[in-house]
């Protein structure tokens, strides 16, 4: 049974619960449902949670603790000596599943029969040619040890799925069942089906939660498994990065740190007086009209998704900014620069910058402008000597949450800006960000094994710290630093 | 005391009028003046980059919503593709693509004799290679699909190849055409005299929307089909998840919460998902649902998990801010006449807040749509010919997506794919645009002002 048909069945017990449960309720009072404590559907809700909520939890927890259990019990099929030199555990576990797999197609497509699997052996059939024939492509041929372990992953495998399915419509029944025996009169209906939606609200305010656990624990983690075969001390100070898949290659994050605050930079240097003007002029000076064209204009632009952003770089500000400033000035024959990654991000930028400043240039109260036109001040002397003071905590955390963004961003760079990890100053030449590496080094086929992939980790947790610490400073200015008006 | 300066010590005072402005007057008013050109030249920046960002997406990609075909008769030889004359399906099929090469140079000497057009030196093998790579494989496909049309001459419409295209296009012309291997000046003049006798016609293209990705060397017969559907695929995951798990945690945290450290910390956190970069997220995709999780790679089922955490911090946030506008009268309403809190939730404040939390569900899931960073690590990059199956078993097929399929194609050699991947920005914008204009009209239709 599949998973999905698990669940259809689960919630189909559950719904007949809901109705029999139901109809129990109204039974046992005979109809005057006056007599019984809550609504009778409420009855019939005590049957469904009950029935469909433990069932689907414990499905939940089945599908993603099957793969541990089932790893666990077939890596010891495989012998120390089976491990081929340069490759490890895991690698060869990755094979299991790949041949298992291979297996499922090759059964579905007919090329294999079931009594015919258990009798197969690799010594002496050719499972690569076979597997190959259904389009499963294998790198090298099957290790006896590693097709036995394979038959015994795929057999477990489907134990435990038809196990998953029985636990899942036993348990479905009988919650169904201890809900429906408790229903009476006097039972509080309302209250337990009410309790349990509280639960269930509670649980999902959890996965934000989660989701953070699950991105710090697997940053560390597989950082934790880089550092342990790369120095640290190299990551951090290393000036060159040269991955070599063969072994042996620099990894160090300078280079890579450089280009992406180089790059920010640059795109900071653009968007923030842009965006800032553009929000003094619509707050401060625009007509009605003006606004309201405008304003639409600038949301749309921050509507567009990154990746065209991305394509606007490479096809048309790259080319540009090479033809009219880098090859005349002799400065560079890339199209993919840093000015390039710089500017278009900026373009990015310019609705966040402005949008942000626009709500905290509006938080400045009337009195203190009329007050500063009553002194006799001109419209730009007011903006530049009391609102802009009064407004700074606010556009610096604006700033900071567009650094953050600017660093953040991957696809405008990774289209922009190259990818060659270089120290230099040029804006004209190709650089790389820390955001291109990690897609680099994570795209394609990848083993979790070598330290140039799980140095994508690292990255990530570098990424990820710098942006947090960022967002948490600008809170914090915007926080201690805000003027309370009123 | 004030120190009042005498009379007799000061300068006389200069001679002022309010109609002549004075030098420090002028000053001010220049600066005034300044400042007030700046903000208005930051704006036309701005509408500049946004006016340039779409006028070139436009001029590069609408050229890929056209595409040219050439129109031939092509006589099914029975001697080449059924030999014995049986019929068999199985042995039709035994014929691959190069068998079926031959038949289209066969029918380009056929239109040479019979109209008279061709161009001095030109081989007919030269001319097939007008056709794109597709084409025979098309051809086949047909066969395979009409096995009693053996023997007969059917019409039939070849997608011409990237350069022939490219000609009509603007992107090729005969000098390049010169020093391109790929194409020589007589295909082109034999493309010209094709089309002056009605057989080359460039036109709409819906194979566009509706085919998979080709290779590297058939531009022209890349489609979007596979990614619209992987996107779709993924749309609809990201739905079921996060329109729930959102609306319940919005519920909680702003119905039922009580004050204190736990209710901070979710607070907290969601704020600074919301703020987390989108790549960081598809490293947790790949950590958790691929490596941990064994889910297979490339599959929507994955791409939406990872979408959904990424768009979870916007539909909290634009729920809550509209069950936050549902006045507390309407609760106090309800609890009054005897409900319990949670039916005041659910049978009235929910209801009056439904058009704002699908207003921020649509912006969310455009956002979703938009995203690909966190889709290139999961493995969404990798090319997939064959479309995924019907849910919920196809959510576990590989799939492309739009937005991945936009980066795919710029990293190709073939200049016609950059008008490919111009012309998939279009389908993506005009999908965020729809989306966008339902979010706005349902704003407008059911917004309450209390």
């Amino acid at each position: 049974m599949s998973v999905g048909l698990v669940i259809l069945v689960v919630v189909a017990i559950a719904t007949v619960g809901f109705f029999i449960g139901r109809a129990r309720a109204v039974s046992s009072v005979a109809g005057d449902v006056r007599q019984l404590h809550s609504l009778p559907s409420y009855y019939g809700q005590t049957v469904f949670l009950f029935s469909a909520v433990p069932a689907l939890l414990v499905t939940l927890a089945w599908l993603l603790l099957q793969p541990l259990y089932v790893e666990n019990q077939v890596s010891g099929i495989i012998l120390p000596g089976d491990i081929a030199e340069g490759s490890s555990l895991d690698l060869v576990m990755a094979d299991v599943r790949r041949i298992s797999s291979g297996l499922d197609t090759a059964v579905a497509a007919g090329v294999l029969d079931k009594n015919a699997l258990t009798q197969l052996d690799a010594s002496q059939t050719d499972v690569r040619a076979l597997l190959g024939d259904v389009g499963v492509a294998l790198a090298s041929d099957v290790h006896p040890n590693v097709f036995a372990a394979a038959r015994e992953y795929r057999a477990t495998t489907a134990t435990l799925k038809g196990a998953m399915a029985a636990v899942a419509v036993v348990l479905a029944v009988l919650g169904a069942v201890i809900a429906f025996a408790r229903i009476h009169p006097e039972y509080r209906a309302r209250n337990v089906s009410e309790l349990a939606i509280k639960s269930l609200l509670i649980l999902s305010s959890m996965v934000a939660i989660l989701t953070t656990v699950g991105i710090i624990f697997s940053l560390l983690f597989e950082t934790s498994n880089f550092f342990r075969m790369y120095p640290a001390r190299d990551f951090f100070f290393n000036l060159t990065w040269n991955p070599q898949f063969t072994g042996g290659s620099d990894l160090g994050i300078l280079p890579l740190l450089w280009g992406t605050l180089y790059v920010s930079f640059v795109a900071l240097i653009f968007a923030v007086p842009i965006g800032l003007l553009v929000a003094i002029y619509l707050s401060e000076y625009a007509s009605r009209k003006v606004r309201s064209i405008v304003k639409p204009a600038i949301e749309v632009l921050a509507g567009i998704p990154t990746i065209v952003y991305g394509l606007f770089a490479l096809i048309t500000i790259g080319p540009l900014l090479r033809d009219y400033f880098a090859q005349p000035l002799g400065l560079g024959a890339s199209s993919s620069s840093v000015l390039t990654a710089g500017v278009v991000m900026g373009i990015m930028l310019i609705p966040f910058v402005s949008s942000l400043s626009d709500d905290v240039i509006n938080a400045v109260p009337q009195a203190m402008r009329d007050g500063s036109y009553g002194l006799g001040a001109t419209q730009s002397e007011t903006v530049r000597q009391v609102i802009l003071p009064a407004a700074l905590p606010g556009i610096v955390g604006a700033i900071l949450l567009a650094a953050s963004r600017a660093i953040g961003e991957t696809m405008i760079v990774v289209m922009g800006a190259g990818a060659a990890a270089k120290l230099s100053l040029n804006p004209f030449e190709a650089m790389t960000t820390i955001t291109v590496k990690i897609v680099s080094q994570l795209t394609g086929d990848t083993e979790f094994a070598s330290p140039e992939t799980l140095v994508a980790f690292a990255l990530g947790l570098s990424l990820f710290v710098v942006t947090l610490c960022l967002n948490v400073l600008a809170l914090y200015i915007v926080r201690k630093y805000r003027e309370e008006y009123e | 005391m004030t120190d009042v300066t005498s009379g007799a010590n000061m300068a006389p005072k200069p001679k002022t009028s309010l109609l002549v402005q004075d030098a420090r007057t002028k000053r001010r008013n220049a600066a005034e003046a300044r400042f007030r050109t700046y903000g208005v030249v930051a704006i036309t920046i701005a509408m500049l980059a946004l006016v340039g960002l779409l006028s070139s997406i436009l001029y590069n990609g609408s050229s890929a919503f056209r595409q040219t075909f050439i129109t031939l008769d092509v006589y099914l030889d029975p001697a080449k593709l059924d030999k014995d004359g049986s019929g068999d399906i199985a042995k039709i099929a035994k014929v691959t693509t190069f068998g079926y090469a031959p038949l289209i140079k066969k029918s380009f000497e056929a239109e040479f004799e019979k109209s008279g057009i061709g161009v001095d030196g030109m081989k007919s093998k030269d001319a097939a290679k007008m056709i794109s790579k597709e084409g025979p494989a098309e051809l086949r496909r047909f066969v395979l699909a009409h096995p009693h049309m053996i023997g007969e001459t059917v019409t039939f419409e070849f997608l011409a190849s990237g350069r022939i295209d490219g000609y009509y296009k603007g992107r090729v012309t005969m000098k390049s055409a010169e020093i391109d291997k790929n194409v020589s000046p007589q295909q082109l003049q034999l493309a010209d005299q094709l089309k002056a006798a009605g057989l080359l016609e460039t036109k709409w293209n819906w194979g566009f929307l509706t085919r998979a990705d080709a290779s590297e060397n058939r531009p022209e017969a890349a489609g979007l089909g596979v990614a619209i559907l992987g996107s779709f695929y993924m749309m609809i995951v990201v739905l079921c998840l996060a329109l729930p798990i959102g609306v319940a945690t919005s519920i909680y945290l702003e119905e039922f919460a009580p004050r204190n450290w736990i209710t901070d910390v979710i607070e907290v956190n969601i704020s600074n998902l919301a703020a987390v970069p989108s790549i960081v997220f598809g490293i947790l995709g790949l950590a958790i649902f691929i490596n941990f999780a064994g889910l297979p790679q490339s599959a929507p089922i994955v791409g939406g998990l990872v979408l959904t955490l990424m768009t979870l911090p916007t539909i909290i946030i634009a729920t809550r801010a509209s069950l936050k506008a549902v006045p507390p009268s309407i609760r106090d309403a309800a609890l009054g006449v005897g409900a319990s809190k949670m039916q005041a939730v659910f049978h009235h404040v929910l209801p009056l807040a439904a058009p704002g939390i699908l207003t921020g569900t649509i912006i969310g899931l455009a956002q979703a749509l938009g995203e690909t960073a966190p889709l290139l690590l999961i493995g969404m990059v990798a090319f997939v010919r064959e479309f995924p199956g019907a849910p919920p078993e196809g959510f576990f097929d590989p799939a492309a997506a739009l937005p991945v399929q936009v980066y795919n194609w710029t990293q190709r050699a073939d200049p016609a794919f950059v008008e490919r991947a111009s012309g998939a920005i279009i389908v993506l914008l005009v999908f965020l645009l729809c989306m966008n204009a339902i979010a706005i009209l349902l704003r407008r239709r059911f917004e309450r002002r209390w």
